[in-house]
């Protein structure tokens, strides 16, 4: 395996999708470097999940290549992709809503656990890290949405990730519970784990991430350090919007 | 950084190993408690001296055996199948074909017929587990009426006119018991134990934590490393599996068998209700169902006897309607409920 400590931990390559007539990303190409957070921003409808899907395995490009860890992975199906370090949540939490928490979670431990004992320890300490503990035993079913949100994390978390994609887990929270949320990512990234999330709240993201992409109808607008991506006119008038200019 | 205590924090805390023991500790109650429903279960036939109703005992084990197969499919796997009469099919007459037309051991005959039948689902997995939700559903439903139609044409397994046990004296080793019902109320629970057992360990490993993730959602799964169309193959061969070894006790329970007294639609209907009547993916669901469903439809078939075989249709589907209506979790539910309510008062 042709694994590269200094190259950049994913490479997108000149990655096409298209939906019979309709392009759901055009052209993106992009490098996610070692250890940062990357957030992935845009307008509804710019292709972030899509190209979560694409990276994560649900899709196959039309045209281009995706490499992990200077490996080819664009024909992988998601379970091998998982298990070679790419983990992510949903948009909509898909929790498994008839296990409990512990039990979502020892699913994704089994990642990287070859017996259902020690997945469930090690499901246990990520409760732990992620302050779950205390719901272990509640059904997955019956959890307030932030707590989904948080089980989503713990449960991508628990497979051991080098690269974690975060779709919007911070929308529709508390201020408080965005807080908290961001936290949480701060404390993922320095347990080394490189994350990419997409996320709308502009004001919690942008002081978070260490770079920011911007997609736009399916293709890269800008990137770059989050201070000059929100300076960037293409950016301002594609999505942030004229008051913005001002600032 | 504030949060670098967190991330510090021992990999192995004493907190850990608390809940480990106290999961491990829970694993060995179930057990001990299903030692005792079993054991008990083995002596109910002593205390039934009519021989009708130990029929009845012989049919509920039986039938709770094979909705436990069938809820590794469809309970814990979610993949609902209405076609385990082919596998139950394949197990009665690989059983009494090799036994009867070649003089294979029946024990053996078990097995080879529960061999293939495994195979027979795999078959059937691979262009069927592509298919979503109801799609598969209405497959399996499709492929074991085909299965019944060419039993019916086919004239070296007897075509419709069936195959007949010879007599012989009553043995363990062909497995015929002309008038005692005890030895197959022992061989049915038997079995029931087995399924019971595999479901215990089984839903407690790898396989079964895909399998439930599989159930609630596959794509979540996928994403969490489980092989999703894997799991399903292997909950098939497991699943018709025992359901043949079920279909082979049956065989050698009644002596006689034609495709429509092992093969139709209404078996595949039986393997399924007792799982979801008493609680699907459950450990206790299929049997506490088959000892409601069996009991109440035998008994009712012999007083409403002559006035038409689909009387005990109506009340399965009654019985269900009621169930999906009061407690669509199943009856075992209502037991949980209580004990969920017992933990919060504590």
């Amino acid at each position: 395996m042709s694994t590269d400590p200094s190259g950049p931990i994913l490479r997108v390559d000149d990655v096409t999708l298209a939906f019979g007539g309709l392009v759901a990303n055009r052209d993106v190409t992009l490098d996610v470097r070692r250890g940062e957070i990357l957030g992935l921003i845009g307008p509804n409808g710019a292709g972030k999940s899509t190209l979560f899907n694409l990276i994560s395995g649900v899709y196959r490009p039309s045209k281009g290549r995706i490499l992990f860890e200077g490996t080819d992975i664009t024909r992988l199906p998601p379970a091998e992709r998982c298990r070679r370090g790419i983990a992510r949540t949903f948009q909509v939490p898909r929790s498994f809503d008839s296990m409990n928490v512990l039990e979502n979670v020892t699913v994704g431990a089994l990642a990287r656990h070859p017996n259902a004992a020690s997945a469930r320890r090690a499901a246990l300490d990520t409760l732990e890290r992620v302050e779950l503990t205390h719901r272990a035993e509640a059904v997955a079913g019956e959890l307030t949405p932030p707590e989904k949100r948080r089980l989503e994390v713990a449960r991508a978390l628990a497979t051991g990730p080098r690269l974690l994609l975060l779709d919007e887990v911070l929308t529709g929270l508390t201020p408080s519970e965005a807080k908290a949320g961001v936290a949480l990512i701060r404390r993922v990234a320095a347990m080394g784990v490189t994350v990419i999330m997409v996320e709308h709240v502009m004001e919690v993201v942008m002081p978070l991430v260490d770079r920011a992409v911007v997609l736009h109808l399916g293709s890269v607008l800008a990137q770059g350090l989050p201070a000059e991506v929100v300076r960037d006119d293409g950016v301002i008038t594609a999505y942030l919007g004229e008051r913005h200019r001002a600032a | 950084m504030t949060g670098t205590s967190l991330i510090a924090a021992p990999a192995i805390s004493p907190s850990l190993d608390e809940a480990a023991r106290r999961f491990a500790a829970k694993r060995r109650r179930s057990l001990y408690v299903g030692a005792l429903i079993f054991a008990g279960l083995a002596a109910l036939p002593y205390a039934i001296r009519d021989v009708y109703l130990q029929n009845v005992l012989v049919l509920t084990l039986l039938y709770a055996a094979l909705s436990q197969s069938w809820n590794i499919l469809g309970g814990y796997c979610g993949q609902i199948s209405l076609g385990h009469a082919l596998y139950f099919g394949i197990g009665a007459y690989a059983t009494s074909i090799l036994f009867v037309n070649y003089g294979v051991s029946p024990w053996l005959g078990l097995g080879l017929g529960a061999v293939l039948a495994a195979s027979i689902a795999l078959a059937i997995g691979w262009p069927c587990f592509r298919l979503g939700g109801h799609y598969f559903s209405i497959a399996t439903i499709v492929i074991a009426e085909a299965g019944l139609l060419l039993m019916q044409n086919w004239d070296f397994v007897g075509g419709a006119m069936g195959v007949q046990w010879p007599f012989n004296p009553d043995s363990w080793a062909t497995l015929q018991f002309a008038r005692d019902k005890i030895p197959h109320a022992h061989l049915a629970l038997g079995l029931l134990v087995g399924t019971w057992l595999v479901t215990f360990v089984v839903a407690e490993s790898r396989w079964g934590y895909g399998w439930r993730a599989v159930k609630d959602d596959p794509a979540a799964a996928q994403s969490l490393g489980v092989e999703v169309f894997r799991s399903k193959m292997a909950a098939a061969a497991i699943s018709a599996f025992f359901t043949a070894v079920g279909g082979g006790l049956y065989a050698s329970y009644v002596s006689y068998i034609d495709p429509e007294s092992v093969m139709s639609f209404r078996f595949s209907l039986l393997f399924a209700l007792p799982a979801v009547l008493g609680g699907v993916g459950t450990l206790w669901g299929a049997l506490v169902g088959a000892a409601i469903l069996i009991p109440i439809t035998e008994i009712s078939r012999s007083y409403l006897g002559g006035t038409g075989s689909g009387i005990d249709l109506i009340f399965y589907g009654g019985l269900v309607m009621v169930v999906a209506i009061a407690r669509p979790e199943g009856v075992l539910s209502l037991f949980k409920r209580t004990r969920a309510a017992r933990n919060e008062e504590v």
